[in-house]
């Protein structure tokens, strides 16, 4: 789950207040005639690879680490958000009110370059369909090379810097939560929430004038909602972590202003099967913490799975990782240390 | 001769006409002592008013030398020329030529003033004298003929020049008042000390003076 | 120093004795500087409007792109654009009409808006949605008067807008407007690559405007501002004019006062440096009285003004003065030059005065002959300008210069024309007394010859544009007869709509016939052009106010590949019937021969119109929202009420009348302000004739005493006086009829076509050359009543002491 999506979509629709709201309602609510997230759900691709017009926010979320020729450790990031303002809204032309928002990062130890980008719906500036899939905004693109969801290409570039990699699926689709269904809160908010964590990436990057041949990992988050978050809940801290064993994790931790916060993940074994980590069973506590734009943002963590027998630190590469955009918020490749060693990315917001 | 306030050698003055130039002075040579009054007599055309011209430096000579106070003035810049007439000279003329929106006091005061040589008892003193008293508040044009060129002559006198060019300053009066005038005039000349140059075509009048110079076709005879 | 302000405070002591004299000076200075400044002001106060208007999305920052000759751009070249990575944003305007007011409506897209641009930057993150989804929000600046119309999205106030310009998603005006494709892109400066991958992506369909800081709406709008100008200069002059007459006459007064001060020392420069300080000091005080005074005409002007701008040209100029120091400073720098102007010559007399007056009175009358002679001279010379110019000129500066150089060679002509007039009544006159009465004359005609002159000028051109007005006026009356010949109009809110009640409308009982007018905005050579679409009709044959036309000119056009163009269009283009004409369309471009030419009057864009079908078939983004019926009178209301109960908004449905008088409202606002000013002029003019003829009264006595002497009582002189000065101001009227019908002819013929693209036939309107006649009569008489009445009461005594005190 990416929280830095909701929050910028509240944001955007400037209704986080109206949310708290909206949540304590729960799930009969109808919000704006958007449809619902409800538990069973029966996922149908490729058609749920692209937009979904009945709900109200959605995401198509890329991490990836990487190491160029001489071992350096570099990530890179990359996301299309869409925002409805009514639902089914499929107009075409400027009548339209979807909006869609896009930011691509690229980091390494000494370096981070970020871009965004925006765009409103109906015209064909942004968008993304199904088969062959397509996703895109402006001249950024996931595009696929074969007409699957497995073969990927990924463009995009901002200032000072550039990537254009093949995106190589290795195993299955991962559901989170229940099968898909994903809650966020106590109080019932979740979304639909797939990912595909097993890509092998390779290309080129481009920072300043050098250019980089790349190879390493990727991971894709699909997740679409129409509620907003809880509005107790001050930021959100995120990993999807590959361990060297092969195994994938996901977590993450909501936190509310009463320190009550809110856990959840899931862990993806070799062969790509996926068991939920409820709240009790996984934790996320901050260590060290760094001056990063005049905040104090956390970017060293330990991760404990005390059933899967997990203790691990988990290490920015560049602390500086900030996302200087619109809304801003940290997110960056990270190391892992400890009981699994491996690597990951880190988001973290509300600091 | 050595203190001559105005000297003049060989000078001469043309003047166009309809058949052709004129010569008005011709080669004139001329000295007036300093302290002296002296007529300067002559019949119309005679150059006597125009000598009178050049010597106040409202007229420049064609050729000659022409020295009055000291100066050269025949090499005298315009700038020069007024600034002889405001520190040297005074003139006073047949015409009054007072200032009409300036009062009495005002006009007596002008050249003074502009020479930045203002001296209030003898400018009282000469109002009392020219039997302008009561009359400083008045312009000129609610005085009558002898009263303004009475002012005139306070003017002239206002700044103590050394030297007074009179151009028949009664010419434009009845011989009463022009006798009047002219008595008070040649008393508060002698009394400032100043050197007095009058132009008149009366013998009567010229007869009342230290000296007399007539000059017939441009010339002293 | 003290000599100096010695020299200077005698000086003034002059108008301590001739108070008068100073406040006509005054009043010289501050008409002059009062007109030309307010004028100016209205002008600035407009450019800043257009300014601001240019520059609502970021100004000089943006780079504006168009589409070929100006046309919109495709959505398709638009995305594609974007879809290359290159960071343009789409435009859509529209306009739109609540009440008397037009409101500028912008559609911007705000997620695409480079930061940099005003919108943007004012903009709270939670707002760009609130902006694009839900109602909506339109942007206005503090000073539009609200509400805003009920159509539009809820009001938030921003800064830097002008007023009556409106922000709004573009989603509003695309709807509004029934089109898709964005007027124009705004971009921040973008590099060379860009720019090369603008050019391929679209395959030169895109290019960058030239960039023009104030827009459209300057270049429209410069000849009517051409005109304020030069009517406020023609006031300037006419102004200066009083200035001139009382400065000389000053001059004269004071030359013996002036000489006596050089005897007793004074130096001409000293002299010079005093009467500088005198005409700065008037500066100060008259000129800044005129600011005010001009700010005060202004303000008064400016609301028609900008009903007029806003008519014609639909800019928004606000209503409100809103002055920088720069007007100010500009304003009495004009009145400085101005001054100086009007004074170099008795400045030049006083540096170069001899101590001594001249001994010959008579070189008076000679210099006056040579004035003459070479006023003449001048005339004849302004007049050869005015034939070459004529000849050779062209375009609205070289018209300017026409008029200019008319005017003023005429005016140069007249004292000469007037005293070889007087000189030939002189010589037939059978007794000594009307000798002498036109022999004085002749000589009173030096001290005249300004104020006379600036008379002519007032009435010449208050004939000329009052001409000028009038046939306007009536041409364009009759031309609104025959374009307004449906009965209702309507404009639907969308194109949907649009064709929607068309339709309805159609199968109506009491509608006799629908009348498409569709449109698309298309430019050629950068100039906004309206391509109409229509149907043939019996209501164009009989009532379109042709100009040229010919033979099956209406099948012809029915048929397509024929079009008719408005005589703007023709005249900007040099075209006629029979000549080809490419309109630019997204097809690259669409070609037929012209028809016929149609007057169009009012309209600073140019206008072709076409048959509908032809117009749907070759252009894709039309304003199908307009038509017109054709309804018997009695059913018009059952129409009307049809029509809005089929959904049709109240005030998008007008009959003929209201679009008229709508019309008509326009023009007469348009031209309140010119006649405002001539009015304005003709009063200066008469102020002009009082000062003359005030101090020329003092002048008088020396000559009229000898009459009074040889037995003439002051009562008959009286009656001279004032025979002779209502002669004098008649003269001038006749004189003024053939120079301002001359005016009215180059205004109609010349400045009109070049300003407004248009000509006018000049109707001739006797009954206001008599008013104009009487009121220069009156002007007269009012301006010499009063020495009339000095003289009526000089005592004989003052009379006898002219001969006392003539030297």
């Amino acid at each position: 789950m990416n929280g830095k999506g909701l929050a910028t979509i509240c944001l955007l629709l400037g209704i986080a207040t109206n949310g708290l709201a909206q949540g304590f309602a729960g799930l009969g609510m109808q919000a704006d005639g958007f449809e619902q997230v409800l538990p069973g759900y029966q996922f149908s691709f490729p058609e749920d690879h692209a937009a979904h017009p009945g709900f109200r926010i959605e995401w198509w979320y890329l991490t990836a680490n990487f190491e160029n020729e001489e071992g350096q450790p570099m990530g890179l990031q990359w996301t299309l958000f869409r925002q409805a303002g009514k639902a089914q809204d499929t107009a075409t032309g400027w009548q339209n009110r979807q909006i869609w928002m896009a930011h691509a990062a690229l980091s390494t130890p000494d370096v981070h370059r970020s871009a965004e980008k925006f765009a409103r719906g109906g015209i064909g500036q942004a968008g993304v369909e199904a088969s062959p899939f397509s996703a895109w905004i402006d001249d950024w693109s996931l595009v696929s090379s074969d007409g699957s969801f497995d073969q990927l290409t990924l463009r995009a570039k901002g200032d000072g810097f550039s990537y254009d990699v093949q995106l190589n699926a290795s195993g299955p689709l991962v559901f989170h939560g229940d099968n898909g269904f994903s809650v966020k809160s106590e109080q019932g908010q979740a979304s639909y929430y797939y990912s595909q964590p097993s890509l092998k990436l390779t290309g080129t990057v481009k920072i300043g004038e050098t250019s980089h041949r790349v190879s390493g990992q990727a991971w894709l988050d699909r997740e679409w909602s129409s509620q907003p978050l809880s509005g107790d809940q001050s930021g959100w801290d995120w990993v999807s972590l590959h361990l060297d064993d092969g195994v994938k994790v996901m977590g993450f931790r909501l936190r509310h202003e009463d320190g009550d916060d809110f856990h959840s993940g899931t862990w993806i074994t070799a062969d790509g099967q996926a068991s939920p980590l409820r709240q009790d069973q996984l934790k996320l506590t901050p260590l060290a913490a760094n001056t990063v734009e005049d905040r104090k943002i956390p970017t060293s963590w330990r991760l404990e799975i005390p059933e899967r027998a997990v203790d691990v630190t988990i290490t920015a590469i560049n602390p500086d990782s900030y996302m200087k955009t619109l809304f801003p918020y940290w997110e960056g490749p990270v190391t892992v240390k400890g009981s699994h060693p491996g690597r990951g990315y880190l988001e973290m917001t509300g600091y | 001769m050595t203190n001559a306030i105005v000297s003049a050698r060989n000078l001469r003055k043309t003047f166009p006409s309809d058949t052709g130039n004129v010569a008005v002075l011709d080669g004139l040579d001329f000295d007036l002592e300093e302290g002296t009054t002296a007529a300067l007599l002559g019949e119309s055309g005679s150059g006597k008013s125009t000598f009178l011209h050049l010597v106040g430096g409202l007229e420049v000579a064609d050729s000659g030398e022409l020295s009055v106070c000291g100066q050269d003035v025949t090499q005298l810049t315009a700038d020069g020329l007024s600034e002889l007439r405001r520190e040297r000279l005074a003139l006073v003329f047949q015409q009054f030529n007072l200032i009409p929106s300036l009062n009495v006091r005002d006009n007596i005061t002008f050249q003074a003033s502009l020479a930045g040589r203002q001296d209030a008892d003898w400018t009282d003193h000469l109002i009392e004298r020219l039997g302008l008293t009561g009359l400083e508040r008045r312009y000129p044009e609610q005085l009558s003929g002898g009263q303004q060129q009475r002012v005139a002559i306070g003017r002239a006198l206002a700044g103590r020049p050394p030297l007074l060019l009179a151009d028949e300053p009664t010419g434009n009066l009845d011989e009463a008042t022009g006798d009047t005038v002219l008595d008070l005039m040649l008393d508060l000349v002698r009394d400032s000390g100043a050197t007095l140059l009058m132009v008149t075509h009366s013998a009567r009048i010229a007869a009342r003076l230290d000296r007399s110079f007539t000059l017939k076709a441009g010339r002293l005879t | 120093m003290m000599r100096h302000r010695l020299i200077l405070t005698t000086l003034l002591s002059h108008w301590r004795r001739k108070p008068w004299q100073f406040v006509i000076l005054l009043i010289g200075l501050a008409t002059a500087t009062a007109l030309w400044s307010g004028v100016q002001a209205i002008n600035a106060q407009a450019r800043d409007s257009y300014a601001q208007a240019a520059g609502v999305l970021g100004g000089d920052d943006l780079d504006r792109w168009t589409g070929n000759a100006g046309l919109s751009i495709s959505l398709t070249d638009y995305v594609a654009l974007r879809r290359a990575g290159i960071n343009l944003s789409p435009v859509m305007e529209t306009v739109l009409r609540d009440g008397n007011r037009r409101l500028r409506i912008i559609g911007i897209e705000p997620t695409s808006l480079p930061q940099k641009s005003l919108i943007q930057s004012t903009d709270e993150a939670g707002s760009l949605a609130d902006f694009v989804t839900g109602s909506g929000i339109a942007l206005v600046s503090a000073d539009t008067a609200l509400p805003l119309p009920a159509i539009l999205p809820p009001a938030r106030v921003s800064d830097g807008l002008p007023p009556d310009t409106i922000v709004v998603d573009i989603s509003w005006v695309a709807d509004r407007s029934g089109r898709v494709a964005p007027d124009y892109l705004v971009s921040l400066k973008l590099s060379n690559a860009d720019h090369l991958a603008i050019s391929s992506v679209t395959e030169g369909r895109v290019k960058l405007q030239a960039s023009d800081a104030s827009g459209d709406l300057s270049r429209l709008t410069d000849s009517f501002h051409l005109n304020l100008t030069a009517f406020g200069f023609l006031s300037f002059v006419v102004g200066l004019f009083i200035v001139h007459a009382t400065i000389g006459l000053s001059f004269e007064q004071r030359k013996p006062m002036l000489r006596t001060m050089r005897a007793c020392g004074a130096s001409s420069r000293a002299l010079v440096i005093a009467l500088s300080l005198e005409v700065l000091g008037s500066v100060l005080l008259a000129g800044s009285a005129g600011m005010v005074l001009g700010y005060l005409i202004a303000s008064s002007l400016l609301p028609d003004v900008a009903a007029s701008l806003r008519g014609l040209y639909g800019a928004n100029v606000d209503g409100a003065l809103n002055l920088q120091p720069s007007w100010w400073i500009a304003g009495l720098g004009m009145s400085l030059i101005g001054a100086f102007a009007a004074a170099a010559q008795s400045i030049w007399k006083a540096a170069r005065l001899p101590v001594l007056a001249p001994a010959r009175p008579e070189a008076w009358q000679a210099a006056h002959r040579r004035d003459l002679t070479r006023q003449g001279g001048l005339a004849i010379l302004l007049l050869g300008v005015a034939v070459v110019t004529l000849l050779l000129g062209r375009g609205l500066a070289s018209g300017f210069i026409l008029m200019g150089s008319v005017l003023t060679g005429t005016a140069l002509l007249l004292p000469v024309l007037a005293s070889n007039i007087l000189h030939w009544m002189e010589a037939r006159q059978a007794t000594p007394l009307s000798r002498w009465i036109w022999a004085d004359t002749r000589q009173q005609l030096r001290g005249l010859t300004l104020s006379l002159m600036a008379l002519l000028l007032a009435l010449s051109v208050n004939i000329g544009v009052g001409t000028m007005v009038d046939g306007f006026r009536k041409t364009f009356l009759g031309w609104l007869d025959q374009r307004l010949a449906a009965e209702l109009y309507v404009t639907a809110p969308d194109t949907a709509t649009g064709l929607g009640l068309k339709a309805f409308a159609g199968s109506l009982p009491e509608v006799d016939a629908v009348l498409p007018i569709w449109s698309s905005d298309v430019r050629i050579d950068a100039w906004p052009v309206t391509v109409f679409g229509f149907e043939d009709h019996v209501t164009y044959r009989d009532n379109w106010p042709m100009l040229q036309t010919s033979r099956g000119m209406w099948d012809k056009v029915r048929d397509g590949q024929f079009a008719l163009v408005s005589e703007q269009f023709a005249r900007r283009f040099n075209v006629e019937p029979g000549d080809p004409l490419t309109l630019p369309s997204p097809s690259g471009g669409w070609t037929a021969e012209i028809a016929g030419v149609f007057s169009d009057y009012g309209n600073p864009t140019g206008a072709v119109m076409i048959n509908a079908t032809t117009l749907t078939e070759n252009w894709s983004d039309l304003d199908q929202r307009r038509f017109a019926l054709r309804v018997a009178p009695e059913c018009i209301t059952t129409v009307r009420d049809l029509l809005i109960k089929e959904g049709l908004p109240e005030r998008s449905i007008v009959d003929q009348s209201r679009v008229k008088a709508a019309s008509r409202e326009i023009f007469e606002t348009t031209f309140a302000v010119t006649l405002a000013l001539n009015a304005l002029t003709l009063v200066v003019a008469g102020i002009a004739l009082f000062t003359s003829l005030l101090t020329l009264s003092n002048l008088r006595l020396p000559q009229l005493a000898p009459l009074w002497a040889l037995g003439m009582t002051r009562r008959q002189l009286g009656w001279i006086e004032l025979g002779r000065m209502l002669g004098l101001a008649l003269f001038t009227a006749l004189f003024a009829i053939p120079l301002g019908l001359i005016l009215a002819t180059i205004l109609t013929k010349v400045i009109n076509v070049e300003a407004f693209g248009w000509e006018l036939p000049v109707f001739l309107f006797p009954l206001q050359w008599i008013s104009l006649i009487g009121l220069a009569l009156l002007t007269a008489l009012v301006a010499s009543l009063w020495p009339i009445l000095r003289l009526q009461r000089t005592p004989p005594a003052t009379l006898i002491g002219v001969f006392s005190n003539e030297r």
